[in-house]
């Protein structure tokens, strides 16, 4: 025996074949994308009997059998496709929990072992379901009918002035505008979060795209969605659904130049511009989208060659919060002629607040947004060390940006977004209402959107194959065969639905506590069972 | 549940009408505390129109205290009156040893000062006072303004009346505008501070309901002037944005609707007003509010209105003669003081209105 080599008893997961059940229809090979098992044979011993009396004979035989690769690129990742399209249960993945598999790649490659996915450790433990809606109207403030009561379900995005600093002046009793002003578009709590075509497929993207056009015109849902980094299709940048997109410019500025050259053609402004700094998922890290998943239609797209695109994990040439704001900010918000609000996204971290601070002092007030994005938000790839180690969970941060605001009489005048593993536990509308009492003006979701189009990846360490450009089901990967498996229409379906379903749920929120506009900083409204947490979030303890 | 009520008249009117006017209806509340300010006095206060008169309920330690400071900051007593009280075990009422209203003349060296610097040296010395007097509980600052007089007491109204005398009509004590209200705030602690109307340099306001928006509302005004201070109530937010909108921004009334209850964006983008009621709406948002609430103000020219929360789950009437224009919780209590009036007139508001009553006593109804 070779004790060094990799064992089955190192991998992940381990697949559960049943050979007694197996017809060899060689379904679950062709369905497998990551090779990670084969037709194979077995020498097998028998003993029968075939006479009136027991007459045993010993029979070897060779079977045709399935089997696991062990291999460290080839190998399982538990996504149960092969489960999936098994006509006889013949054949699954289960997870061993005695497995050592980065360890053994670590020590195999002398590399950092990558995925994609969320942070896989304690993500059992949400605060977030440690938080109740605690404050029930009764008697003095009746609750509402969340079926037929009217609900104002809008969010500001963009520069909000103090009074004091809007140029008004006073015509026959009346206030008038003097001047134009930063502007703020009113939208739903929930932004379609930040994922480029590229990490995605285009068949996913599209899907949502298509999902956000339907719920802004059909649903009366005027949610927004963000490009992430990577430009978008110019069919879609020439059309009038731009409004409803929000273009995202971070450190590699792939797609710009495309943006830019359609300027001229564009017949509406995006929703808006988020600067992105950082990532909740991997914070520090730059992105990274692998040379096997650039496609042709994504080098057309970003204006690159096949190979790894790496956004530098800063902005080249920023070196204080005070340049950036001077520089991207101005001239983002000088592209688009003051029209449309730019905002800025960073990763939560122990920093957060001093950012918000000083965006929060800046005097040229373009600073449109504050997008804080933890800990518990996904990526299409990025090493382990970063997904599991690195990061900082959003509630917290929020809740401490809100109350920094709050201390210098700000709150409001740059709107707070949150993200971060909203709806992780498939919940939305009970994150995003739990977030906006805390502080939070919206949310944004990301990973969930995925999950509902069909992703099988989860946070104990299933699938999160996204890196490899093999997603099984079609989401993440550029492979013709492969994106095929996503139906786009169910996709934006799905996705509808979801969304008509959370805002119902939003208001279900809404309607015991009394309010027909959103709760911003309400919480007086919410309780938690843990008294730490309680402390910290400056909410009341129960049990 | 609070009962609220106002009396506006061309007339001088004693507080045995607010009494009246809220005895009524106390069915509707839990009779736990009677609380009133008069504006534009009458009577002994008649001649003194333009002195600030300090309210304040206080121990012995605690007029040693208000004594001190204010002699430090130089006012002179002009004039004081104390309340006849008419002690009985009977009467269920928590009484302070010393109820006074003093006039005070401004200190010397403000003798040229501008309109805005007595303001800020009244407002200045109240804060002052309270904090003094708040340290071991010594007493009680209501108001410190101008032909304003506050009076604030726990226990029975029919037994607060009748320990202050005010039962008894009588023309030395007289107001052309009363606000009243018979409850203390039983939501939190029982506190003098925390039973409306709630006074701040020329403005009054007064409350029922709950405002459920108190967290976000409270935390945005502590910031914004020095003067709000206390949220005892949450009803106190009412009257500090009332403030803030027509003190210290100096935008006209009329806008206060537009801050409490915003209209929702698909309304305001069909207004010719749209851009500013835009800014209004983002810029102000943390002072809207939710109810259920309807709210009974007093502004510093003697405009007396009422406005609620865009859900209208909490009614108030307004009902009228030529001469008396009576706000309150419930019809009974307009009929009791107006029996006379015709009823036909009488105007229940809807969540989109301001009622505003002058001083020529005409009534307008303006729509958000
Ligand atoms: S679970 Fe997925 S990765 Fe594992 S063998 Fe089956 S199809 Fe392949
Ligand atoms: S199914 Fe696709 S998107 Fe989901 S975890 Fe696997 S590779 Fe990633």
């Amino acid at each position: 025996m070779k004790v060094n080599e990799l064992g089955k008893d190192d991998l992940l997961w381990q697949i559960e074949y049943n050979s007694d059940r197996c017809t060899f229809c060689g379904k679950c090979t062709a369905a497998c994308p990551f090779d990670a098992i084969e037709a194979s044979v077995e020498k097998r011993r028998k003993v029968i009997s075939e006479g009136p009396t027991p007459t045993p004979k010993i029979n070897f035989q060779t079977v045709p059998v399935i089997k696991q690769n062990i291999d460290i690129q080839n190998f399982c990742r538990g996504c149960g496709i092969c489960e999936k399209v098994c006509p006889n249960e013949a054949i699954r993945p289960v997870k061993n929990p005695d497995e050592r598999f980065a360890m053994k790649v670590r020590s195999y490659t002398g590399n950092s072992f990558t995925r994609g996915g969320r942070n896989n450790l304690n993500t059992n433990e949400r605060a977030f379901d440690k938080i109740q809606i605690g404050r029930i109207s009764q008697m003095t403030d009746p609750s509402l009918d969340a079926q037929r009561h009217t609900f104002e379900m809008l969010a500001p995005f963009g520069r909000i002035l103090p009074p004091q600093q809007i140029p008004l002046h006073m015509v026959d009793g009346k206030l008038e505008l003097e001047d134009n002003l930063p502007p703020v578009r009113w939208i739903y709590p929930i932004i379609i979060g930040d994922m480029s075509i590229g990490a995605l497929s285009g068949r996913m993207w599209e899907a949502l795209a298509i999902a956000t056009a339907y719920l802004n015109e059909e649903a009366g849902i005027p949610i927004r969605m963000c490009s992430g980094e990577g430009g978008m299709p110019v069919r879609l940048l020439k059309s009038r659904y731009l409004k409803y997109m929000i273009l995202q410019i971070a450190s590699g500025h792939f797609g710009w130049n495309r943006i830019i050259n359609t300027m001229p053609d564009m017949v509406e402004d995006p929703a808006g511009i988020i600067i992105k700094i950082g990532q909740g998922a991997k914070p520090g890290d730059g992105g990274l989208l692998q040379a096997k998943k650039v496609a042709q239609h994504i080098q057309e797209i970003r204006g690159v060659p096949k190979t790894d695109l790496l956004s530098p994990p800063n902005h080249q040439g920023l070196y204080s919060i005070e340049e950036s704001v001077q520089k991207m900010f101005l001239s983002l918000n000088a592209a688009f002629k003051f029209k449309v609000p730019v905002a800025i996204k960073v990763s939560a971290s122990v920093t957060s607040v001093s950012v918000y601070n000083n965006l929060l002092r800046d005097p040229y007030n373009i600073v449109g947004g504050f997008f804080l994005d933890g800990i518990y938000g996904g990526t299409g790839a990025a090493h382990e060390i970063s997904l599991n180690h690195t990061g900082h969970p959003v509630l917290s941060k929020l809740r401490d940006c809100y109350l920094a605001a709050v201390h210098q009489g700000k709150q409001g005048q740059i709107p707070l977004w949150a993200a971060g593993g909203m709806g992780m536990t498939g919940n939305l509308a009970a994150d995003a209402f739990k977030a906006i009492c805390l502080g939070a003006n919206g949310v944004f979701t990301g990973k969930l959107m995925l999950q509902i189009a069909g992703c099988v990846g989860n946070d104990h360490g299933k699938c999160n194959a996204c890196n490899t450009g093999l997603c099984p089901v079609g989401i993440c990967t550029q492979n013709p065969v492969l994106v095929k498996r996503l139906d786009i229409d169910k996709v934006a379906e799905n996705i509808v639905n979801y969304f008509i379903a959370t805002d119902q749920e939003i208001k279900k929120l809404m309607a015991p506590i009394g309010n027909s506009s959103l709760p911003v900083g309400r919480s007086d409204a919410l309780v938690s069972i843990d008294s730490s947490i309680a402390e910290k979030l400056q909410i009341q303890y129960a049990c | 549940m609070c009962r609220i009520g106002a009396i506006k008249s061309k007339n001088y009117m004693h507080p045995s009408k607010a009494l009246l006017l809220m005895r009524s209806q106390q069915k509707g509340h839990d009779n736990s505390g009677f609380a009133m300010v008069m504006q534009d006095l009458g009577g002994i206060f008649e001649d003194y129109k333009d002195l600030p008169i300090l309210s304040m309920a206080c121990t012995d330690e605690g007029l040693n205290i208000a004594d001190n400071i204010l002699a430090e900051e130089g006012f002179l007593r002009v004039m004081q009156w104390c309340p006849e009280t008419n002690p009985d075990p009977k009467l269920i009422i928590e009484t302070m040893p010393h109820y006074l209203f003093q006039v005070l003349q401004y200190p010397k060296a403000f003798k040229y000062a501008t309109p805005e610097e007595k303001e800020d040296l009244l407002i200045n010395t109240r804060l002052r006072l309270r904090k003094a007097l708040e340290v071991d509980e010594e007493g009680y600052v209501y108001s410190f303004w101008p032909d304003v007089i506050t009076l604030k007491e726990i226990g029975d109204p029919k037994d607060i009346g009748t320990y202050f005398g005010l039962w008894k009509e009588s023309k030395d004590f007289a107001a052309k505008i009363i606000t009243a209200q018979c409850r203390q705030n039983t939501n939190y602690d029982i506190v003098r501070y925390a039973a409306h109307p709630f006074f701040l340099q020329g403005y009054t306001s007064l409350a029922n309901g709950e405002n459920t928006f108190y967290e976000k509302n409270k935390l945005f005004q502590k910031k914004l002037y020095k003067g709000y201070v206390g949220f005892e109530s949450d009803s106190q937010c009412f009257l500090y944005t009332l403030h803030y909108l027509n003190k210290v921004l100096k935008w006209p009334l009329h806008y206060y609707k537009h801050i409490i209850t915003p209209l929702p964006y698909d309304e305001i983008l069909n207004r010719k007003d749209e851009k500013i009621l835009l800014k209004i709406k983002e810029s102000l948002a943390h002072l809207e509010i939710n109810g259920p609430n309807t709210i009974i103000s007093t502004m510093p020219d003697g405009t007396v209105f009422t406005c609620c929360d865009s859900k209208k789950l909490r009614p108030v009437v307004i009902g009228s003669t030529d001469e008396t224009v009576v706000i309150t919780s419930e019809v009974t209590g307009i009929n009791e003081i107006l029996p006379e009036r015709n009823w036909e007139e009488d105007i229940y508001p809807h969540e989109r209105e301001t009622v505003v009553i002058n001083n020529d006593m005409k009534i307008e109804r303006w729509q958000q």
